[in-house]
């Protein structure tokens, strides 16, 4: 029942968006969600509510650490 | 998928494994590393992501899975209720092969009661507006995730004046079990991996008395593999300095403050209470029941029902699953008598509890 999937924003109607992952459609209430969303934008849906937007810099940045973990110097 | 396909990729898993097994050589001692997430355990067993972790890193579950840590009274009431005439319970899925004390809801609708699954608080809510004639029972169970979402559901019926929608709620909140657990000596935690999902309504500063008053790491960690593991080595990173902070892996959707509005929501409807949670049994504030602004919407003031003395199946150790005190294959019923197909207990019903991941993956 608990279950959150990242899915992308393809439209936006009031307080409703719909959403797609994997080819998958549903919507989502915005109920939930304190800050403004655009078409294309990426959100963690779960039970019919975005709880989260996914904020690509901060997705980049876990990603560049996690790479750098293969550095030689954080190896010894 | 973006933010999916990138942090399940081969090169980074085997990379943040191999760093992990550097880091755990320097480990003074095993360290058991708890997560409180039912995503989280299925991630794990999914992925064989124990497979990955040297001798000196052991993952063990806790009461992270909503439906399991549910009491069986919980299911009794619900049962009770599903036998009121002009009555309709909805349901997330998962509540609908926990065995209560005499029944199951699956069997009672076999008999013929009106017990509908959902997907969403809301559509419980709107298929009252459909049904005026009938009377709408939400099964409010879950987290901080689900509250808000059930909160929606009443805040949108008494707007349109809907007065046949009513919840049985059972919420709980997080980190109240963990802080629990943290002070039983026994299960000798070294960290939390925090559930995710919970963690973007909560923020990352919820754990701060965890880590400050018990001297616990907590990380709050997605959910794919690299992100799990990720989660692991900065635990890990921590126990072998002797730090205990509240650090944040998953930071592309968990801030430190969480969802304000999804705060506010709960804050709105709900009430902070005591509540009974398997296999831990009443923990003091850890519950949330609807204010009594919102009585018209409780199931359980609206409708008295009788209610039978409730016990938990004979020989089921899902208790102690829960707490991490047993693996799911140390139960003797686990691949006996129960199976998914015949749940004996909660964590071998719920799609995320361990047993049945344990089942279903083959691990532990």
């Amino acid at each position: 029942m608990c279950l959150g999937v990242p899915m992308q924003v393809l439209e936006i109607n009031d307080d409703m968006v719909l959403a797609e992952i994997d080819g998958v459609q549903r919507e989502a209430s915005l109920m939930m969600l304190g800050e403004p969303l655009v078409v294309g934008d990426y959100v963690i849906v779960h039970a019919g509510f975005a709880i989260s937007r996914i904020d690509p810099a901060e997705a980049e940045e876990t990603l560049r650490i996690m790479r750098e973990i293969f550095q030689p110097e954080d190896m010894a | 998928m973006k933010f999916q396909d990138e942090y399940r990729d081969r090169g980074l898993v085997q990379g943040l494994a191999a760093a992990i097994a550097d880091k755990a050589r320097q480990l003074p001692e095993p360290v058991r590393l708890m997560e409180v997430c039912g995503t989280h355990t299925m991630a794990i067993a999914q992925f064989g992501l124990k497979s990955l972790l040297p001798e000196q890193v052991k993952l063990v579950s806790g009461p992270g899975c909503p439906v399991c840590v549910t009491p069986v009274s919980y299911i009794d009431h619900a049962i009770a209720l599903s036998s009121l005439p002009d009555t309709v319970i909805t349901t997330f899925g998962d509540l609908l092969r926990v065995p209560g004390s005499h029944s199951s809801l699956m069997v009672e609708r076999a008999k013929g009661a009106d017990i509908r699954i959902v997907y969403s608080a809301l559509d419980a809510a709107r298929l009252a507006t459909e049904l005026p004639e009938k009377q709408v029972i939400f099964l409010g169970v879950g987290f901080e995730t689900t509250t808000p979402t059930v909160a929606a559901a009443i805040l949108a019926a008494e707007q349109q004046r809907c007065n046949n929608f009513s919840v049985l709620t059972s919420h709980k909140t997080m980190p109240g079990p963990m802080q629990a657990l943290s002070a039983d000596p026994e299960l000798k935690i070294r960290g939390y991996l925090c559930p995710a999902h919970v963690s973007t309504v909560i923020g990352s500063d919820a754990y701060l008395p965890l880590a400050e008053q018990f001297g616990i790491p907590c990380v709050v960690t997605g959910f794919e593999p690299a992100d799990v593991l990720q989660g692991v080595l900065m635990l890990v990173r921590q126990c072998r300095t002797g730090q205990a902070r509240v650090e944040n892996q998953y930071s592309r959707a968990v801030t430190r403050q969480g969802n304000a509005k999804a705060q506010e929501l709960i804050r709105n409807v709900f009430e902070p209470a005591d509540a009974v949670w398997r296999g831990l049994g009443v923990l003091p504030g850890s519950g949330l029941v609807l204010r009594k602004s919102y009585a018209a919407f409780d199931a359980a003031r609206r409708f008295l029902v009788e209610l039978p003395d409730s016990s938990e199946p004979a020989g089921c150790r899902c208790g102690e699953v829960l707490t991490g005190r047993i693996a799911p294959a140390d139960c003797p019923l686990f691949g006996t008598v129960c199976s998914p197909e015949t749940p004996v207990g909660a964590c071998m019903v719920s799609s995320e509890g361990s047993c049945a991941a344990a089942w279903r993956y083959g691990m532990q």
